[in-house]
């Protein structure tokens, strides 16, 4: 902030809440790391998994690429108010005298920047070991993984807020998230199997719709509903 | 304590829950011995007068917990989320009963226990949206906290099960049509009708007299969290 004592806006207040979660992430690296190890990991562990011979790499590819995706995001979502546990620091963030809306929204835009950022690492090393032309479909693909990002981020964030309050924090996050991830998850796959068979996006067109529905409804209503998961 | 005692109300027989027993038994032993078997699925074909009470039941419930955790939110009367806990408790035991009576009438008749049917998988997801919802509670002591956050989870799992219906529908579907919400009218001989309408009454009344039971149970115990306190 270079205004230095204005009060800003949900949107410039969300803006230096992302900053700052990036900052905490880019000097320390710890959860993101983890989350990259655990992504190259599974899909080096998932390739063992099933017969190669009697399934495609092609078939096999997208539910690894969007069951790595997901347990990886939760990782960095669990992070995101773990960072706010120690010194009173979700108190402070709590004092600032910012719409409560701009801490979802800013906590939602670095936790996209971490799971976009996993994505284009995973992304290039599942078709390095699957051995998958994806550079036809990079664009798509591109296209559907931040769709389907915003979504995963947008209720991540807000059960991960609310997680943090609990005791059982770690384990209620996935219990309570994981089947608001199916409607992300399926449409995904679905769309990745048709973009990896080398089929125009337009096929994928009902999954898409689907998936921008659900950005737009969870992305509206978990900003809506967020304050309501701050204790003061 | 006032007038209502506890132990008193304890020791007295639920006369709601002893008619709702009798009912659901009358239902069943029409169903059973009363009603025709069906020309083509023949005995396994009762199962139906337990599967789909059991599933509006299931829906019913969560749909009310739903609606009193949302008003709830405007309202905070402590009412409210005693019927949301005592709703989701008794809806969570009816959706196990779809899960377990679909499989024992899907074996004969579709030729397996499971399959990835959208009506089926909608059941399995609201039935992990239940539980994840009654673990939420579990780990939160505060009541005021406690209720807040499962309104939130309530209104947020509402607005996901139209998304997985959609996304699984599209994945694909091999349940029959509705034969009873069908747009073409109810499509069943009188006799069958009239014990299904039977069983759905005695069904939804078995979840009114256990939801009041439960309800007395949650009463009882933020009673006792109260006196506990003021001991303190």
């Amino acid at each position: 902030m270079s205004g230095g004592r204005s009060v800003p806006g949900i949107l410039a207040a969300a803006w230096v809440i992302a900053r700052k979660d990036l900052a905490i992430e880019f000097r320390t690296r710890s959860a993101f790391l983890a989350a990259l190890v655990l992504s190259l990991l599974s899909i080096v562990i998932f390739f063992f998994a099933w017969d190669p011979t009697a399934i495609g790499a092609a078939d096999l590819a997208p539910g690894v690429l969007w069951v790595t995706f997901t347990f990886s995001g939760l990782l960095g979502l669990h992070r995101s108010f773990g960072v706010e546990s120690h010194d009173g620091a979700m108190d402070a963030l709590l004092s600032a005298p910012v719409p409560r809306q701009s801490i979802f929204l800013g906590k939602a835009l670095a936790n996209l920047v971490f799971v976009l950022g996993v994505q284009a690492v995973a992304l290039p090393a599942v078709a390095l070991f699957y051995n998958l032309p994806i550079g036809p479909a990079f664009g798509a693909l591109a296209l559907l993984m931040l769709l389907a990002s915003i979504g995963l981020v947008a209720v991540g964030t807000m059960f991960a807020g609310m997680a943090a309050n609990t005791r059982l924090a770690e384990l209620l996050l996935p219990v309570l998230a994981m089947p608001f991830f199916v409607p992300i998850v399926m449409p995904a796959a679905k769309t990745t199997a048709l973009l990896l068979a080398g089929r125009p996006i337009g096929d994928a067109f009902a999954w898409l719709r689907i998936l921008l529905a659900f950005d737009l409804v969870f992305a509206y209503l978990c900003m809506l509903l967020f304050p309501l998961t701050l204790d003061d | 304590m006032t007038s209502s005692s506890p132990a008193a109300r304890r020791l007295g027989v639920d006369w709601l829950l002893l008619a709702a027993g009798g009912a659901v038994v009358a239902a069943v032993v029409r169903a059973v011995w009363f009603t025709p078997p069906e020309r083509l699925q023949g005995y396994a074909q009762k199962i139906f007068y337990i599967h789909v009470p059991s599933a509006w039941v299931g829906f019913l419930a969560f749909a009310l917990t739903a609606l009193a955790g949302a008003f709830w939110l405007f309202l905070k009367d402590p009412r409210l989320d005693r019927f949301a806990e005592s709703s989701a408790e008794v809806g969570v035991v009816f959706t196990t009963g779809v899960l377990v009576s679909g499989p024992l009438w899907g074996k004969p008749i579709w030729g397996a226990w499971w399959v990835w049917d959208a009506r089926l998988t909608l059941t399995l997801f609201l039935w992990f949206l239940y539980l994840g919802y009654l673990v939420l509670r579990g780990v939160i002591p505060e009541r005021e906290q406690r209720a807040r956050y499962s309104a939130v989870v309530g209104i947020l799992g509402a607005a996901l099960i139209p998304f997985i219906h959609l996304s699984v529908y599209l994945f694909n579907t091999q349940h029959p049509m509705p034969v009873v919400a069908n747009p073409t009218g109810i499509q069943m001989p009188a006799v069958m009708i009239k014990t299904f309408f039977l069983s759905l009454g005695a069904f939804t009344l078995l979840y009114v007299a256990l939801v009041r039971s439960r309800y007395a149970l949650a009463v009882e115990r933020d009673a006792l969290d109260d006196d506990v306190a003021t001991d303190r």
